[in-house]
């Protein structure tokens, strides 16, 4: 056993702990799909689908979960003649 | 056309999803493209030890119900950037998981990566045969211990009966990969020795991964072993069983083999 890198390595346990607490959190309070940030991803791809016919393939979702907050970051491209194509 | 490997062992706890995570980082950091499945619908936990946990935002299921484009639902990791994690879905039942999604599913992959690592639930019901189903190579993860030697025989009697290989009169190759091997006690008598477990299961060792505390922090931190710390003892080893696995032949290194001068000394104590 390498004495140097025995003793420079910093505890991971926390970071365990505090990544099991965010993921934890979220999944206490998603039961089903009742999840707020699943829901808020599918309602807004329903509102823009209303005006345009959206594309799956040019639609990139991501999503980032915190402690303290969440983003959720929708990426679509809306061709220029979209408008026309939902009517 | 990439490869489709399972990583299956029948018995929980010994080390699949571990594996799966360590080889589909060492291969990815050898620069090939690959993606890492997580078939364990319900209870998925590759996402985990991957460390991409806060960023699921579709899984396997979606995919195959058609809610989500594949593309959408493939992570791709912060740190290899050839290294992608379809992660399998946490609320959905089993049953969501259908021989022709799976198919399609695996087909879309072979297409667009070198490699397909299926990680196969625990047991030997629909998610652990659906994982096998369409593999050209399985690793089977066993541990030196009768319960998961037991188990792995198992399996590879299923490897040998329901894969599409086995079905269509070929073979399917077979890998062992021994996990969480602790030298020490298998030289005191106390653990199965890597040649028992060999002659037991008869099939091409593809590496042996000591018990190392390494694994547990790796995963705490949410990185690959291979990613975490590259020189540590178990990453050389999933290393090592990567090379093999791309078709390289070298001998395998067995824990303990090259005991260091104190190494030597206090174990000749303990013993």
């Amino acid at each position: 056993m390498n004495l140097f890198r025995f003793f420079s390595r910093a505890q991971s346990a926390p970071a365990a702990r505090e990544r099991l607490q965010v993921l934890l959190a979220h999944e206490r309070a998603a039961t089903g799909d009742s999840d707020l940030v699943n829901k808020l991803r599918d309602e807004i791809l329903k509102a823009i689908s209303k005006h345009m016919q959206v594309d799956d393939e040019k639609v990139s979702i991501k999503m980032e979960r915190g402690a303290q907050v969440s983003t959720l970051a929708v990426d679509i491209e809306i061709p220029f003649d979209a408008g026309k194509k939902a009517a | 056309m990439g490869k489709v490997i399972v990583v299956t062992s029948g018995k929980g706890g010994v080390g699949k999803t571990t594996s799966s995570a360590a080889l589909g980082a060492a291969l990815a950091q050898s620069g090939e493209k690959v993606v890492v499945v997580d078939f364990d619908v319900g209870l998925r936990n590759l996402d985990l030890v991957m460390g991409a946990e806060r960023r699921v935002v579709y899984d396997l299921v979606n995919v195959i119900q058609g809610e989500a484009k594949l593309t959408q639902a493939l992570i791709r990791d912060k740190r290899v950037e050839t290294l992608y994690l379809l992660p399998a879905s946490q609320t959905r039942d089993k049953d969501n998981l259908t021989p022709e999604g799976v198919e399609q599913v695996i087909a879309a992959l072979k297409n667009a990566f070198d490699w397909v690592i299926c990680d196969s639930p625990a047991g030997i019901e629909r998610g652990a045969t659906l994982a096998m189903r369409h593999a050209d190579v399985a690793i089977v993860v066993t541990n030196p211990e009768v319960s998961s030697v037991r188990d792995s025989d198992r399996i590879i009697g299923l490897l040998d009966s329901k894969t599409l290989k086995a079905e269509n009169g070929e073979r399917i190759e077979k890998h062992l990969l021994l996990t969480r091997y602790d030298a020490a006690r298998a030289e005191r008598g106390d653990m199965l020795k890597v040649d028992d477990v060999l002659e037991i299961l008869s099939i091409p060792l593809l590496g042996i991964i000591p018990e190392s505390m390494d694994v547990l922090r790796a995963s705490n931190v949410g990185a690959p072993v291979t990613l975490a710390d590259g020189r540590s003892a178990p990453a050389l080893a999933y290393f090592e069983a990567t090379r093999r696995l791309k078709g390289e032949s070298l001998p395998v290194t067995i824990p303990g083999d090259k005991r260091s001068f104190l190494g030597k000394i206090f174990g000749r104590k303990a013993a």
